[in-house]
């Protein structure tokens, strides 16, 4: 095992020769080990190497922080908190308000949310608790690889297939059944608040159903073998044996595909339409705080207007990562072992 | 499903029996509907994708507008370029940070270092262009492949560093012990024998990242910006394969969206070679030495 550990063995021949080939081979090789230098010092600078590498890790998220202050000052000098509340983005005046980015980002992460939670939740159970084996693995490969397809190549397909869908067939339908809500009214542009919650949640499905299926497992089988032992059908199982005890690491995983929608760019740029307006109606146009910095960024033609920009991007940094973290604590409550009891 | 048996002891009811039916027909159900749009992408993939595939869409630049023909080499390269900086940044660091963590830091140093690169991981692409911007293209006054690099190379770190804890600490302290007992030094043992036991682990995570990076195109918008010519120059704008299917996409012109799927197609198909390497490295044991 030793040797298998050096990673001697790659053609394994007749064994007696093998034997005295590993040997041989072996102790030259500790030979080599042996003779580097002075091992404290080398040992020492080894050391102070690999600290290195841990400090640029932190290094990053402070130059992050430090990047994203320092180039909004102006932004926050001449408009404080208010420029998340104002709803006027005015580049040519320089007028800048950030809310009807906040809204859209909003609206659509929940939308995302709205549809993929019951879909991903689904999903983990059935691959965790009703499949048969065979199809498990394949099943939890295929929705990884939607997790894998790059965010741009969501954008293309939407506009060339969800959106030309939506504008034939879906919008006018739900128009004309539910028009009544006032969610969906005027005219069914395809391109809008509702393209981009669509696309966002076939984004974050497989987001939130690998860390809830990672969730589901990490319950204890004899949780499942008690309820079934007290004569539960297999969906009472879940939701008592299973569903109860892993609610805070589940809770966890829609929180970090809420994390996710938010931060997302390519895909939702190319299909909400890009206008800074606030409308009820999901058919509408709108614009995110993401979709707002790729479009502009490159543009911004002022130092307040890139200011503004990255002012943007910091409140978006702030809250992913708040989000981000009270995502793993959730889900580490309940992977590490401990069931989280909400009211005992 | 033993309790729906009615000879048993326990009689089920027809309302409960009926609900779990209900509830299994759902989630399998919600399978079906998210299957959906991964086959229907999949398959506008290869449909749309292979039918605009050529050997001038490998071989030559974009051609102007109205012009039909030329290709995206040069994206494909400046990707390859971009990548190559990204990961001389990213994976040298993150797996130094990996070894580290597992090597030297089970202590408050190192929950601080593990919580800043789940931090580091949960940033919105967008706001690491941001970044990049800040520190590359205005030292530099001009957008560059290097600070492309430079921003895929920052969201390589921390999935490479904490696949490279996670499979270090695996390699079974034994092991370890056994390389101090013949007098080898410790920076030694960690390379040549901790690191290298755990080295099929490792080269999943550092693909993993890979994957990740190679199609991100909202880091690239501010920082690689793209490029209709070949530049080799890692201090001048690049073209990059998933920048150019975006500026495709949104572009008003048939052509281009035809092109726009052969260049998906095209990363897609790195994409899902890498990702599917990883699972048979993943599934062939990631250490050789232990178990």
């Amino acid at each position: 095992m030793s040797n298998r550990a050096l990673g001697a063995p790659r053609s394994p021949g007749p064994q007696p020769v093998v034997k005295s080939g590993i040997a041989s081979e072996a102790s030259s090789r500790s030979q080599a080990l042996l003779k580097a230098g002075n091992p404290r010092i080398w040992d020492g600078l080894f050391h102070l190497a690999m600290l290195a590498c841990a400090l640029c890790v932190l290094a990053l998220v402070g130059v992050i922080i430090y990047e994203l202050t320092t180039r909004s000052q102006l932004s926050w000098k001449a408009f404080g908190w208010r420029f998340f509340f104002a709803s006027e983005w005015d580049p040519v005046n320089e007028h800048f308000g950030a809310w009807p980015f906040v809204y859209g980002t909003i609206v659509s992460s929940l939308l995302a949310l709205f549809l993929a939670v019951p879909l991903a939740l689904g999903v983990a159970m059935f691959i965790t608790e009703m499949c048969p084996r065979g199809l498990q693995e394949a099943l939890a490969f295929a929705t990884e690889l939607l997790a894998a397809i790059p965010s741009v190549i969501y954008g293309l397909w939407a506009i060339f297939v969800l959106v030309p869908l939506l504008r034939e067939y879906i919008e006018p339908w739900l128009a004309r059944y539910f028009g009544w809500t006032g969610l969906f009214t005027g005219a069914p542009y395809g391109i809008g608040m509702l393209a981009a919650g669509m696309i966002l949640a076939i984004m974050v499905v497989p987001i939130i159903s690998s860390i809830a299926r990672e969730v589901m497992m990490a319950v204890p089988q004899q949780q499942r073998e008690a309820v079934l032992a007290l004569g539960a059908t297999r969906w009472e199982m879940i939701r008592i044996g299973v569903l109860r005890n892993a609610r805070a690491g589940i809770l966890g995983a829609v929180i970090l595909g809420l994390g996710r929608a938010l931060g997302e760019t390519m895909a939702v740029t190319m299909v909400i339409g890009n206008r800074p307006e606030i409308a009820a109606s999901l058919f509408a146009p709108g614009y995110t705080m993401a979709s707002v910095i790729a479009n502009e960024f490159s543009e911004a033609a002022t130092d307040t207007y890139l200011s503004a920009l990255v002012q943007v991007g910091l409140a978006l940094f702030l809250v992913t990562i708040i989000v981000n973290i009270l995502a793993q604590v959730l889900v580490w409550s309940v992977t590490r072992g401990m069931p989280a009891r909400g009211h005992a | 499903m033993p309790s729906s048996s009615e000879s048993g002891p326990i009689r089920v009811s027809f309302r409960r029996r009926m609900m779990n039916h209900v509830v299994t027909l759902a989630a399998a159900m919600a399978v079906l509907l998210v299957l959906v749009p991964l086959t229907a992408i999949f398959a506008y993939l290869v449909y749309k994708g292979v039918g605009s595939l050529n050997w001038a869409f490998l071989t030559q630049i974009p051609k102007p507008v109205g012009e039909p023909g030329g290709g995206m080499a040069n994206a494909i390269a400046g990707s390859a370029l971009i990548l190559l900086i990204a990961s001389a940044m990213g994976v040298p660091i993150g797996i130094g940070a990996g070894i580290y963590l597992a090597e030297y830091a089970r202590n408050r140093m190192g929950d601080l270092v593990r919580f800043t690169a789940d931090v580091l991981n949960g940033v919105p692409s967008i706001v690491v262009g941001i970044v990049a911007y800040g520190i590359v293209v205005l030292a530099q006054g001009h957008f560059s492949a290097l600070a492309g690099g430079f921003a895929l190379g920052m969201m390589m770190i921390p999935t490479i560093t904490r696949a490279t804890e996670e499979m270090l600490l695996l390699v079974p302290r034994a092991i370890r012990e056994a390389a101090y007992g013949l007098g080898i030094s410790r920076w030694r043992t960690t390379l040549s024998i901790t690191l290298r036991t755990a080295t099929s682990g490792v080269i999943t995570g550092v693909m993993l990242a890979f994957a990740r990076v190679a199609g991100e195109t909202a880091p690239l918008l501010f920082t690689a910006f793209g490029n209709q010519y070949w530049n080799w120059k890692i201090n001048q704008p690049t073209a990059a394969l998933s920048l150019q299917v975006f500026t495709y996409a949104i572009s008003p012109f048939d052509e281009w969206h035809r092109q726009a799927w052969a260049g998906a197609l095209i990363l897609i198909v790195l994409i899902v070679i890498a990702v599917s390497a990883l699972r048979m490295a993943a599934s062939r044991g990631m250490l050789k030495g232990s178990s």
